[in-house]
């Protein structure tokens, strides 16, 4: 109806230009993909090791979120100190600046040689150049989704609920259990749903910080970015698609368990 | 079996001093909107705490600042029914009255089974396991009452229980929480602004008026004896306050609204009442004459004013007149039509002597 206007045509117009490049690499991809040896590639081992380790990674990402971010939400959203919209900034900070420079950041402070590099030593933990500092280069960069979502949901729940709950003798485990989580669930979804989808496709800190090891740290991405610097066009285009499908399906999948109906 | 109250607390600008006692019955608890009547009722359930003062139920002490003693809310027994009933979303009616039996260690089975039945008997068989986004404002209400009851509190607060609800579900409610009230053992606290609720479920009412307490008793007395403004308007009475003088053998009660003849007032131990004394005194709607032209004869008040506003009550009407004190008057519908009465038009008011009541402060 707006199209009438001329304001209407213009924005659409512009629009246009925008969705076509949302949408146009998508389908260069699905176009250029080799269709036909598909069934054949995609159970390649280096393949399915690259998978899987994304898969592993990007899940041990959103569990470290869930497990450590919804503590810190709570304290954003209920904590009545000073120095808490510092606080939250600096939760943000990963969410801004470049992924490799956060890989950069974290080998000065996790690195063997880094700032707490001799206490893990100690401890006997290994970080860069392993699985699992795959998994804290991805937390780092994709917890803020988590806690964002998690701290909104905080926020917007009716915490008369919980007073209402607490005259009817609910003890705050019951009460957590039975009246705050279930109203969270949909922000704590939806924002697991974005933090694992970017910690799937996290590349920056994770080259930088663990390396790009096949079969140890060489994450979808990563395999991708490889794969195109030798000229492996066809491989690198499969492996894309492979990540695409994967993260959409999660997308979707967690999007209608949180805003369904 | 009661509850005794004397607390002082500050929530920002607002400050309520209550001091009552109620015993184990019914009582309303009636005032204009931020009287701190939601403040008095967080305080009791334990959700607000006192910064001063008492609140005892049956004798044990729940909250007594000076001694630090504060009993949270989980462990007072009493049983709250909020104003937009706060049904918890994601549990089911049944698991919504279960809760309170749940949290005090109720084993699933025997918690539901009890909720099923109270929810039963309420007429809510229907809807068992439906969450209260799928409930109506009826039957959300029933929920919520079952809610608050079935842990049989001794201290039962109703926070305008009724309002959230339409008409028609609004007298078949009205009628539940009367049996509910009727069986109920303890004190039942029903805070409301609508006299007709008050009046058709308590025994006792309570009139809180920024932040204070200005009645406690039993309905008839709060009619015959208005205190404030508000309570005389509960009663459909005008009320103004004043101090008696006597000029020559005419006794009048004057304020900064003017003087009022009025037949000399007797305090209760029958001697007269002296001049000075601040009194109060309430004049009933219908003890009020209209005419368009001054009115003259014998010894009565004669105040012109200009009419506000008209209201039809079936054949009755009921104006606001401008005049000074303030008047509201109820005159038959006959008489509004003969006389053709309007906003804006001006009109003398007649009030006999013997019409107004007097009392002392």
């Amino acid at each position: 109806m707006n199209g009438g206007t001329s304001f209407g045509r213009i924005f659409s117009v512009l629009g246009l230009v925008m969705l076509a490049l949302l949408v146009l690499p998508v389908l260069g991809l699905a176009l250029r993909a080799p269709w036909t040896s598909l069934a054949h590639d995609i159970v390649e081992p280096s393949v399915l090791r690259a998978l899987g380790l994304s898969l592993a990674v990007s899940s041990g990402a959103a569990a470290f979120a869930c497990l450590f971010g919804f503590p810190l939400a709570w304290i954003l959203a209920r904590g009545r100190f000073r120095g808490r919209h510092l606080l939250r900034a600096f939760v943000l900070l990963p969410m801004v600046f470049p992924p490799v420079v956060g890989g950069v950041a974290l080998f000065t402070v996790f690195g063997r040689r880094g700032i707490l590099g001799p206490v893990l030593e100690g401890l006997g933990i290994d970080l860069a150049f392993t699985p699992a500092g795959a998994v804290l280069a991805a937390a780092f960069i994709a917890s803020p989704f988590f806690i964002l979502s998690a701290e909104a949901g905080l926020a917007s729940a009716d915490r008369r609920l919980e007073g209402a709950a607490s005259t009817l003798g609910a003890s705050e485990g019951m009460i957590f259990r039975k009246v705050t989580l279930p109203a969270l669930w949909p922000s704590l979804s939806a924002g697991l749903a974005l933090t694992w989808a970017r910690a799937l496709g996290e590349f920056g800190a994770t080259i930088m910080f663990a390396g790009n090891l096949p079969g140890r740290t060489q994450t979808v991405p990563l395999a991708v970015y490889e794969m195109f610097q030798e000229g492996d066009d066809g491989g690198a285009i499969l492996l894309s698609l492979v990540l695409l499908i994967v993260s959409l399906a999660v997308l979707l999948g967690f999007r209608r368990r949180a805003f369904g109906r | 079996m009661s509850l005794q109250v004397d607390v002082r607390l500050s929530v920002g600008s607002f400050r309520l001093e209550a001091a009552f006692e109620v015993p184990a019955v019914a009582a309303a608890v009636l005032g204009p909107n931020g009287a701190g009547k939601s403040t008095l009722v967080a305080l009791l359930a334990g959700l607000a705490l006192p910064s001063e003062g008492t609140v005892r139920l049956k004798g044990e002490l729940l909250d007594d600042p000076s001694s630090g003693l504060h009993v949270p809310a989980r462990k007072r027994s009493v049983g709250v029914m909020f104003q937009d009933h706060l049904l918890f979303p994601a549990l089911s009616a049944r698991d919504n009255a279960a809760f309170g039996l749940r949290a005090d260690g109720t084993s699933a089975r025997e918690a539901r089974a009890k909720a099923e039945e109270l929810l039963r008997r309420f007429g809510l068989g229907h809807c068992l396991d439906r969450k209260p986004r799928d409930l109506s404002g009826g039957e959300s209400a029933r929920v919520a009452l079952a809610r608050a009851i079935i842990r049989k509190p001794d201290l039962l607060l109703l926070d305008e229980p009724l309002a959230a609800l339409d008409v028609e579900s609004r007298a078949s409610a009205r009628r539940l929480i009367a049996e509910v009230l009727s069986d109920f053992g303890g004190v039942a606290l029903l805070v409301t602004h609508e006299p007709v609720e008050a009046l058709s479920l308590c025994d006792r009412m309570l009139i809180l008026e920024e932040g204070r307490v200005t009645h406690e008793g039993p309905p008839d007395a709060i009619r015959r004896r208005p205190r404030s403004r508000y309570a005389a308007s509960l009663a459909g009475l005008n009320l103004v306050k004043g101090r008696v003088a006597r000029l020559g053998d005419r006794c009048l009660v004057e304020g900064a609204w003017g003087r009022l003849i009025v037949a000399d007032p007797v305090s209760p131990d029958g001697s007269p009442v002296a001049d000075g004394a601040p009194v109060l005194a309430t004049i009933h709607p219908r003890g009020i004459a209209l005419s368009l032209d001054r009115p003259d004869g014998s010894p009565r008040n004669v105040l012109p004013g200009v009419v506000l506003s008209v209201d039809l009550y079936g054949d009755r009407a009921r104006l606001d007149l401008g005049t000074s004190p303030p008047l509201t008057v109820e005159i038959a519908g006959e008489t509004l039509t003969s006389l053709g009465l309007r906003e804006g038009m001006n009109v003398w008011a007649t009030v006999k002597a013997t019409e107004i009541e007097v009392y002392g402060v």
